[in-house]
């Protein structure tokens, strides 16, 4: 419904960028204050250990040094989890903000140096003596849970920390009844988010108004700010926490993590401001990683093609300690997405939660959806391949068609969706059946290409309270805020709870308010990441955003302008019943040139006279909103690949993507958000793996060694929008932030094995690097 | 400590520093450059590219004592006379940027791809920029960006 006159629908360039592409961006590594120490801090080189001793007196004699922490210095603050899945026993570790008896994970932190700078800390640190005895150690899922394994956590039998089920229909049926069963284990491998910016945090504690506050690269300062102030016992009215820019987070910056606390305690010790930058070696032992799931699945057909049942037996591996949102990731996020796009009759999905000697695992994006996509996306090549029909055809025979809402089996109400239609268009617009072709030529001239799609589905608009907070176990509502304050003379200041680490909100929500308040788009701006400015906020993960803050947007805009009407009615001296607003202009019904525009409204509200006594002063609006269901974006994405069998190489060839992510309001950020994702999935399918050794020794331990897909490994993209609204919010809208790390990863799959198909092989585990390619064709 | 001169956007600087420090630490940290960034300690990501004598240099692999002498151009020096860059421009027109964590970096090493190829291919955009990573963009605005100003630039000459 985009029209000459609405900034809903509008490619705009961004308002963030012209301080972003001059240099003068506020990263928190930026953020300089007088007298400012630098942390530096001493992590464990063991997987599993006790810790002996730790001598410091070197450290401290260093010159320069202020002063140097152990557990015995600090309070016993511990890094909690913030998920209990209800109806299960979670077994959670004690995670301490600083180890003083044992390491569970090589990058754990045992100490702090602090210095005037980073150089004279390290130094310093290298002087530390500690003591270690070390442990048996497990880094793999099926390893950790075997008998006799050893145990990260004494008080964790078979360091299993949970179990969780999902299950709907009669699965028992399903297989008895099928004709063709396809199984398969698969691996979705551990992966490091690599966000550009490295987690940084800086602290001051100001002695003489007791605030303490801290610039932190985080996605969700109140989150923060609530758990920081509920461990610390420091006030919320007394701690702010400031999100500035922040360079990328992709779920990795979500949560609450030891440096947090470590940082807030040193402050407040020290009485001088302190800052944390980590490096990206660090940033790959402490920050959490993403995915890293050993499934057992099996897939239960009809000979038509037509989909039966689903098993699925998950082993999640959580890292040695339980991170903010952790458990939620490989159950909820997970398991209620494994109906895909399809119209599955029944399931029953298992899943161990495993503690290993790694760094913890937590969401990164998608967070449970790809893994569910990529599993779905690859059975159903498998059934296809076994059953002889066309991959796009088994899909077009199993997919939800008919009315919406619908739900599923997992029991998920999807909001609204085309998937034939959405397929139809892919295959169409990317000419499907000209690549069929290009494909057969190409092996007549020995080259092998493949062709792949993966139609995913994912939940988005991540709140609704009730499901959430309760049923999920999130323990919390995750709703959004806004408040929209006109100033006196009509420019108005939006504070929302969202965070924008790239998203582009700035510029987005200044369009989605430019229409709802028919105010000038210039005279608008949004506010995020600072607990100091806005009121309260849930932040930005699961692609909630728009969908719940730009709601939360619409929603205050309302507010303000039934004030508005009755601020005009007087006024105008008519009935606040009368009076009518559009386009930025309240007036008298059937006399439009009685009006008043939002403008001279705002300015009366400040500087009232006359006012009826039940009118306040002020132009101002606050609304929290929690929507009823999450959004459900799906798509179709297509791969061309070429695989070069004397090396076992990938070539990404094409890259086509169909979403539909409801209304689209900006389509330029929506693209990008689409590229972005796509290139990560990329990242995932073909190049991207942290690898331990059986020690848990960290082998991909700086970018020399993890493969951040660069330039020219990833290919042109092209992106389409056809966008069924969905029902869940006014604006229509389900959310693009994570679609294109969901189903890209499957499609990239699905094209390689499809060029080796004629080779007889039918799976590879990621990455599919050169060496596994070249393994599986030469059969070793 | 050693002291050494740097002509930096165009400003000389004389300053003190420990032998050890990186120019990108020397930027950032005694001249309040903060625009240059730094996103790894391998040399691998590229946030951290500078101009050095002309040419783009990883400053996080150079010495300040290795820039004695030097001219040096960061992206604060870029835009002329308050006018973008033709990159910072194109940056900004194809959504060339998200967090904009790397941008500083891949403006600055794009430049010095224009300069030694005025009119390149996707493909060229995409094997020059390989020393730059960007988690955000998935590369497909930023080779538009840098086409953008190639044929901005090709359009208006240098003078």
């Amino acid at each position: 419904m985009t029209t000459s006159e609405t900034m809903f629908g509008r490619a705009l360039k961004r308002r963030e960028d012209p301080r972003l592409i001059t240099g003068r961006g506020q990263y928190v590594d930026d953020v300089r204050l007088p007298g400012m120490q630098r942390v530096f801090f001493v992590r464990s080189p063991y997987a599993h250990a006790k810790i002996l001793s730790i001598d410091t007196s070197a450290a401290e004699s260093h010159p320069g040094v202020v002063k140097v922490y152990t557990a015995k210095d600090l309070p016993a603050t511990p890094v909690p989890c913030g998920v209990t899945i209800p109806g299960i026993e979670q077994k959670v570790p004690n995670y301490p903000m600083i180890a003083s008896e044992r390491v569970c994970y090589a990058g754990q932190i045992v100490a702090a140096v602090v210095a005037g700078d980073l150089g004279t800390a390290r130094d310093a640190a290298e002087k530390i003596q500690v003591e270690y005895e070390p442990l048996g150690v497990v880094v793999d899922v099926e390893q950790a849970v075997a008998e006799g394994a050893p145990l990260v956590h004494d008080e964790i039998p078979n360091n299993i920390s949970f179990k969780w089920n999902l299950s709907g229909g009669d699965i028992n049926a399903a297989f008895s009844e099928a004709e063709v069963v396809v199984k398969q284990r698969l691996v979705n491998q551990r992966l490091i988010p690599n966000a550009m910016e490295a987690r940084a945090v800086v602290g001051y504690f100001n002695q003489g108004t007791g605030e303490m506050t801290l610039w932190d690269t985080n996605q969700n300062p109140h989150i923060i700010r609530l758990l920081i102030s509920m461990l610390t016992g420091l006030p919320e009215s007394k701690l702010r926490v400031i999100a500035p820019d922040v360079g990328g987070g992709f779920g990795s910056k979500i949560f609450l993590y030891a440096e947090q606390l470590l940082v807030t305690a040193i402050a407040q010790d020290l009485l001088v401001p302190v800052k944390w930058a980590e490096s990206r070696s660090e940033n790959y032992l402490s920050t959490a990683h993403g995915r890293d799931h050993v499934t057992y699945a099996e897939m239960a057909f009809k000979r038509d093609g037509k989909l039966l049942g689903l098993k699925v037996k998950t082993y999640a591996n959580m890292g040695a300690y339980l991170s903010t949102f952790a458990p939620l990731i490989p159950t909820n996020l997970y398991g209620t997405l494994l109906s895909g796009v399809y119209d599955l009759p029944a399931l029953d999905c298992e899943v161990y939660g495993v503690v290993t000697n790694t760094v913890p695992v937590d969401a990164y994006r998608g967070a449970g959806r790809p893994e569910a996509s990529y599993l779905i996306e690859r059975l159903m090549d498998l059934g296809a391949d076994e059953l002889g029909i066309d991959p796009a055809e088994i899909r077009r025979i199993n997919f939800i068609k008919g009315e919406f809402p619908r739900q599923v089996v997992t029991g998920m109400t999807y909001d609204s969706g085309d998937y034939e239609g959405n397929l139809n268009k892919a295959l169409e617009r990317f000419d499907y059946a000209g690549w069929r072709q290009k494909q057969e030529e190409a092996r007549k001239n020995g080259r092998y290409l493949g062709i792949g799609l993966a139609c995913y589905i994912e939940a988005c608009g991540i709140a609704p309270s009730k499901i959430v907070g309760t049923v999920w176990g999130g323990g919390v509502g995750l709703w959004e805020s806004s408040t929209i304050r006109f100033h006196p003379t009509g420019k108005v200041t939006i504070y929302t709870g969202s965070h924008s680490h790239g998203q582009g909100h700035e510029t987005t929500f200044a369009q989605l308010a430019a229409d709802t308040l028919g105010v000038p788009y210039e005279n608008i701006e949004i506010v995020h990441g600072d607990t100091g400015q806005v009121q309260f906020g849930m932040g930005t993960y699961g692609s909630r955003s728009l969908a719940v803050g730009g709601t939360s947007i619409v929603k205050s805009a309302e507010k303000l302008i039934e004030k508005g009407k009755r601020i005009a009615a007087h006024l105008l001296e008519a009935n606040p019943d009368d009076i009518e607003f559009k386009s930025g202009s309240f007036s008298v019904r059937g006399s439009p040139d009685r009006s008043k525009s939002i403008g001279e409204v705002a300015l009366a509200a400040y500087v009232p006279h006359n006012y009826p006594e039940d009118l306040e002063p002020g132009f101002e609006a606050q609304s929290f909103y929690d929507p009823t269901n999450f959004t459900f974006p799906a798509g179709t994405y297509m791969a061309v690949v070429e695989v070069d069998p004397e090396t076992g190489n990938v070539t990404p060839l094409e890259f086509y993507c169909m979403d539909d992510c409801g209304r689209v309001l900006n389509p330029l950020i929506a693209e990008g958000q689409v590229h972005g994702g796509v290139a990560q999935g990329i990242g995932q399918a073909l190049y991207e793996y942290a690898v331990y050794d059986e020690n848990g020794q960290l082998l991909s331990g700086t970018m020399m060694d993890y493969a951040v897909p660069k330039a020219s490994q990833i290919p042109s993209m092209t992106t389409d929008f056809a966008g069924v609204p969905s029902p869940s919010n006014p604006m229509g809208v389900k959310g693009i932030g994570e679609a294109g790390a969901i189903g890209s990863t499957p499609a990239i799959a699905n094209a390689v094995m499809d060029a080796l198909s004629s080779m007889g092989i039918r799976h590879i585990d990621l990455p599919l690097t050169p060496e596994r390619v070249w393994k599986a064709i030469h059969g070793k | 400590m050693t002291t050494i001169t740097v002509t930096v956007n165009g400003k000389q600087y004389t300053s003190d520093v420990e032998p050890r420090t990186l120019l990108v630490h020397y930027l950032r940290e005694h001249l309040n450059l903060t625009g240059t960034h730094v996103g790894c300690d391998t040399s691998q990501c590229g946030a951290c590219t500078v101009h050095m004598n002309g040419a783009s240099v990883k400053s996080c692999t150079v010495l300040a004592v290795q820039a004695d002498g030097a001219e040096i151009t960061t992206i604060e020096g870029l835009a002329q006379n308050g006018q973008l860059h033709p990159l910072q421009e194109g940056f900004w027109e194809k959504h060339g940027l998200q967090c904009g964590f790397c941008t500083p970096g891949m403006i600055m090493a794009a430049a010095d791809l224009l300069k030694q190829n005025p009119n390149p291919t996707e493909e060229e955009i995409r094997h020059g920029l390989e020393g730059n990573l960007c988690r955000c963009t998935g590369y497909e605005n930023i080779v538009r960006a840098v086409r953008y100003a190639a044929e901005k630039m090709a359009a208006v000459p240098a003078d």
